[in-house]
């Protein structure tokens, strides 16, 4: 398979250089044309902000460095920043939690559709406020929103939340994107709208050849989508491995217990399981394995060294004595 | 407690007959059931809005003809998507605002018909929990006196006594006495809604209206919220009216389900009987469109 994505050792801190924040503690994340990979794990574990740095979205004062991240081949390091924003937006796109948030409510769908064929269209879509406006309207058939040349002169707030998260899409895609990062984008939405929003990404992916990576805490929504899972913990990576089996025989204590908590693995008992206590902060992490405080199969080894991420044959894991091994 | 429950729907598979008729029968009592704490019948909230100026008014049907009932200790989960009524529902059985039509008793007296002076008595036995325990906790406050603010205004106890209550229902929550003294933003949002669980039973409420009291948070702090709310229903006796949108969480945490749709009750009956033998194509929909990790990839792509 043609490796589309390669990150290795990613490190993003905020905070000053004298008492650094991290929020993504050397990251190795390889993705392939084609594939849809889903990025999973709880609120700070820093999901969110591997996707920002892709898309060179983070801002002062945080500091993104890696040993290597390359698109396509190029190397998105040593990249000049003009080339390095051609590229976000068009070649790697991404959409977000909050759909209505993320649309401008000072402007029409219309405009905002507009501004995104105008920078990154080809050029005969672009030649003209016509062209452009025939664009637009094709973009808005493709995420089947009905009626679109109504739909052109409406205001974000005129959306219902699936609406709108359609738009973002057609604005995503207006670019031709080969990447596409979604972040949590149905959390926000019904359980009905959140399938069918699901199923338009899917057919998208499809009809254009586009890679997603899918970044999302619900395991039941990776697991109808997702062909590879990466699982996040305080800013590193716990486990990869490919759906379903990773579901069926995780490697690694935390995957196991995520997939505990879900109500779906408890029909049999009262109370549902769950992990003791919180995902550590940036100031409270500790110097062995980032879970042992939580961890019930904790031992002295994980107290007092960090596991490396080994690889095994369903996968890899950041883990010292991980299920089912040897 | 839920558990513990003989499954009732799910053995009556084959008979087809009797298995029609027993999810609406639950909901269509007659007589009116004195154990039941909470019930509703023909419960009906129109709203009247403006169209703009010289257009007339339109009426919004935003809760329209819902009958159920929930007995002690109970858990009742409502289910459906934004604009269903619902989040009206919760208003009316907080007692907010007057039902337009219909009946709403508690506790056997109608809340709908009943004078000010009687829903100010009744209204601290029914509490609320709401979605987003980052907007629903005054940052100004600490946790102490958001948990005593609701013995303030019910004039209960001397300072001492209320703080001492305060400590006592902060253990109970898992929260510890250290917490006291401090702030909302210093809280997860696990923690946080613990503290707007803590809140809502400071006045030991017979019944808590929890709106979509854990699609906010993680799903590993889901469970814990999950699990405490069935442990102080077990020790409290309290009778939960859930909302939620989660079918798997509904799943796992009600007695009885009432699926709404567009102001009306399409099917409520016991959860296992609904999770069995859905009837009405929207239930179906909505069990459908749940995401589930044993159901393998999307459908119909």
């Amino acid at each position: 398979m043609n490796e589309l994505v390669v990150i290795e050792d990613l490190h993003v801190d905020f905070g000053t250089p004298a008492r650094p924040l991290p929020a993504v503690e050397g990251l190795d994340l390889a993705i392939d044309e084609g594939e849809i990979v889903a990025l999973v794990g709880e609120s700070g574990s820093g999901k969110s902000v591997t996707a920002l740095a892709l898309m060179d979205l983070v801002d002062f004062p945080g500091r993104v460095r890696a040993r290597r991240m390359t698109f396509s081949g190029r190397d998105l390091v040593r990249m000049p920043d003009h080339e390095r924003r051609a590229l976000a937006g068009r070649d790697i796109a991404m959409i977000f939690q909050d759909p209505i948030g993320s649309l401008d409510p000072c402007y029409t769908v219309g405009y905002q559709l507009d501004e995104a064929i105008g920078l990154h269209g080809h050029a005969d879509e672009r030649a003209s406020a016509a062209a452009r406006r025939e664009r637009a309207l094709a973009l808005l058939r493709e995420v089947e929103i009905a009626d679109p040349a109504a739909r052109l002169s409406a205001f974000p707030h005129q959306l219902s939340g699936g609406m709108a998260q359609r738009v973002m899409i057609a604005i995503a895609i207006a670019g031709r994107p080969r990447l596409l990062i979604a972040d949590e984008p149905t959390t926000a939405l019904d359980v009905t709208v959140q399938a069918q929003v699901l199923a338009l990404l899917m057919r998208l992916r499809r009809e254009h050849g586009m890679t997603l990576l899918l970044i999302t805490h619900d395991l039941a929504v990776v697991a109808e989508t997702a062909d590879r899972v990466v699982v996040m913990y305080a800013g590193q990576v716990m486990e990869t491995g490919v759906v379903p089996a990773i579901f069926d025989a995780p490697l690694h204590p935390y995957t196991q217990a995520l997939l505990d908590a879900l109500p779906e693995h408890n029909l049999d008992r009262a109370r549902l399981r769950t992990i003791a206590g919180v995902v550590p902060g940036a100031h409270d992490r500790p110097s062995g394995c980032l879970l042992a405080p939580r961890c019930a199969f904790a031992a002295d080894r994980c107290v007092s060294e960090r596991p490396r991420l080994r690889a095994f044959d369903s996968g890899t894991a950041r883990c010292h004595f991980p299920l089912g091994a040897p | 407690m839920s558990a513990a429950e003989p499954p009732q729907g799910a053995n009556s598979a084959p008979a087809g007959g009797s298995a029609a008729a027993q999810p609406q029968a639950w909901g269509d009592h007659t007589s009116v059931d004195s154990s039941a704490l909470l019930e509703a019948r023909d419960l009906a909230r129109h709203y009247r809005v403006s169209r703009g100026y010289l257009r007339g008014h339109a009426i919004v049907r935003a809760l329209d003809g819902v009958s159920f009932t929930l007995d002690q200790g109970r858990t009742l989960a409502v289910v459906g998507e934004s604009g269903c009524g619902k989040s009206t529902l919760a208003r009316q059985v907080t007692m907010v605002e007057a039902p337009t039509s219909g009946r709403l008793m508690l506790d056997g007296i109608d809340v709908a018909q009943a004078s000010a002076a009687t829903r100010k008595r009744l209204r601290p036995d029914v509490q609320m929990v709401f979605q987003n325990p980052y907007a629903s906790l005054n940052p100004r406050r600490t946790v102490g006196a958001l948990l005593e603010e609701p013995l303030v205004i019910q004039r209960r106890g001397s300072g001492a006594e209320r703080r001492e209550a305060a400590l006592a229902m902060m253990a109970k929550v898992g929260l510890r006495a250290e917490h006291y003294g401090r702030y909302p933003h210093m809280f997860s949002g696990g923690q946080r809604q613990r503290i707007a669980v803590a809140r809502a039973l400071m006045l030991r409420p017979r019944l808590v209206v929890a709106d979509e009291p854990i699609s906010a948070l993680d799903v590993s702090i889901q469970a814990q919220v999950l699990n405490l709310l069935l442990d102080l229903q077990q020790e409290l006796g309290v009778a939960y009216l859930f909302i939620a949108h989660n079918l798997q969480v509904v799943r796992h945490i009600a007695d009885d389900v009432m699926v709404m749709y567009l102001g009306k009750a399409v099917e409520q009956g016991p959860k296992e009987a609904i999770f069995a033998h859905p009837r009405h194509p929207y239930t179906r929909a909505l069990l459908a469109s749940t995401p589930s990790l044993r159901r393998g990839r999307l459908a119909s792509i």
